[in-house]
């Protein structure tokens, strides 16, 4: 591995798990004011997929940076600034509409990167992605009907989840910029290209929220930043809950 | 002369081969003690996780696939392999984790889905998928009466590799171990 691609690749691995450790902590949040219990539970389940993915991609990237640094160096000693996940997924929980249509943004999404991500020619990359292509098809499927549900619901649910979608639009485009690095790395087979998924990822959730009774909005507004590590400030205050005891005792093992 | 047909999945005639032929069965066997902790009528070899077993000098070389990317219990079958091979005598002990191939259901050994069933797990070939490959609304196998006449009540288990469902028969509630 040349040192160029080696370092692309190590901000590449780094770059997927503060995508999955930053949504796993969001839908964690639900846990225990989910609306019935065993809706707790599958966000909790949902939310572990992502935590052990974040772990998977940071262990790769701990022992690419080859500097003593750990998997729990990567989740908890970085600040905001350092992080590089997509500002979609660090928005706060909001409502339960809120959640779920930001879940089906996501899981849409990691629903065509993944299977492109197994076929990369970085073997442990591929591995990690293929491991998630069979999660994926079930958090896809909760959801979709989720939306489905809460679209078609009441009046109330309705108008909940159409505002949802409003708000997080704008926040989707991020997911398909391609910069210098990921460039490198889909150049030469390792990362993927996003920028070819957008259209079939709008189609496919277009048809979703249309199938839920929801107008999906017009491309007016568009918010960058998470992958040069410029956040809302939602962030910070994740991140605070999320490293206190790991930065109240450093090097604690439970 | 009639042809036998196996009934054996060929990636279970693989595994069973791979342990038949191994120069340290013994340390295969002596493995057939670390159950899964969430579902203790499994074994790791039951379960399809127990991907190989070495001998390296002194040290014994074990290597495991997760069933899935954030399950809890595999912290603890990595501790657990280590205390009952330092039980047998060997002291030094290594665990790799190894995640390509990705762990299949269709890893778990006919014994396994048997004891599962028992225990009251429906083993994932207990329900027809849906048409996506994934877990049915309804009519997954009861494993206390047999009626097919249940109903889906969660996707999501009490752990990720299970579903939860109800059956209209008996009433009883029941795990599915899910395909994936």
């Amino acid at each position: 591995m040349s040192d160029a691609i080696k370092a692309a690749t190590l901000e590449y691995a780094t770059r997927l798990g503060d995508d999955a450790v930053v949504l796993g902590h969001r839908i964690s949040e639900w846990v225990s004011y989910g609306p019935f219990l065993e809706e707790d539970i599958a966000y909790a389940n949902v939310s572990l997929d992502y935590v052990g993915r974040a772990r998977m991609f940071y262990t790769y990237a701990a022992e690419l940076a080859d500097d003593g640094r750990t998997e729990d160096d990567f989740a908890y000693m970085r600040s905001d600034r350092d992080y590089r996940n997509l500002l979609l997924l660090e928005m706060p929980r909001g409502d339960f509409a809120y959640s779920q249509v930001r879940q089906l943004l996501a899981d849409v999404y990691y629903s065509l990167v993944l299977p492109k991500l197994a076929q990369s020619k970085d073997e442990r990359l591929a591995a990690v992605a293929a491991k998630s292509v069979k999660e994926t098809k079930y958090h896809v499927r909760r959801s979709r009907d989720w939306v489905h549900r809460l679209g078609d619901g009441t009046e109330e649910s309705h108008k909940r989840t159409q505002k949802a979608v409003d708000q997080l639009w704008g926040y989707t485009h991020e997911m398909f910029d391609m910069d210098e690095t990921e460039q490198l790395l889909a150049d030469n087979g390792i990362g993927v290209d996003v920028s070819k998924l957008r259209d079939q990822w709008h189609k496919e959730v277009s048809a979703i929220l249309t199938e839920a009774t929801i107008t999906v909005p017009e491309d007016s507004w568009a918010v960058r930043g998470g992958r040069t590590g410029y956040h809302t400030e939602n962030l910070g205050h994740m991140l605070t809950q999320m490293q206190i005891v790991h930065r109240s005792h450093p090097g604690c093992q439970w | 002369m009639m042809k036998q047909i196996s009934l054996m999945p060929d990636e279970q005639y693989q595994r069973l081969q791979q342990r038949n032929n191994a120069e340290v069965k013994n340390l295969w066997d002596i493995l057939d003690e670390v159950k899964d902790p969430e579902v203790p009528v499994l074994s790791i070899w039951d379960l399809g996780i127990l991907r190989d077993v070495e001998l390296d000098g002194s040290s014994v070389v074990v290597t495991i696939t997760p069933t899935y990317s954030g399950c809890p219990a595999m912290d603890t079958i990595s501790s657990d392999v280590k205390a009952e091979l330092n039980k047998a005598g060997y002291q030094e002990v290594v665990i790799k984790t190894k995640l390509s191939p990705a762990w299949s259901s269709e890893w778990m050994s006919p014994q396994g889905r048997k004891n599962l069933r028992e225990y009251g797990i429906a083993p994932p070939e207990d329900a027809d998928l849906c048409e996506e490959g994934l877990t049915p609304e309804a009519h997954a196998q009861c494993p206390h009466c047999n009626s097919r006449n249940t109903r889906r009540i969660s996707e999501f288990g009490s752990t990720a590799c299970k579903a939860l469902f109800q059956c209209n028969d008996c009433s009883e509630p029941f795990d599915y171990f899910k395909k994936i």
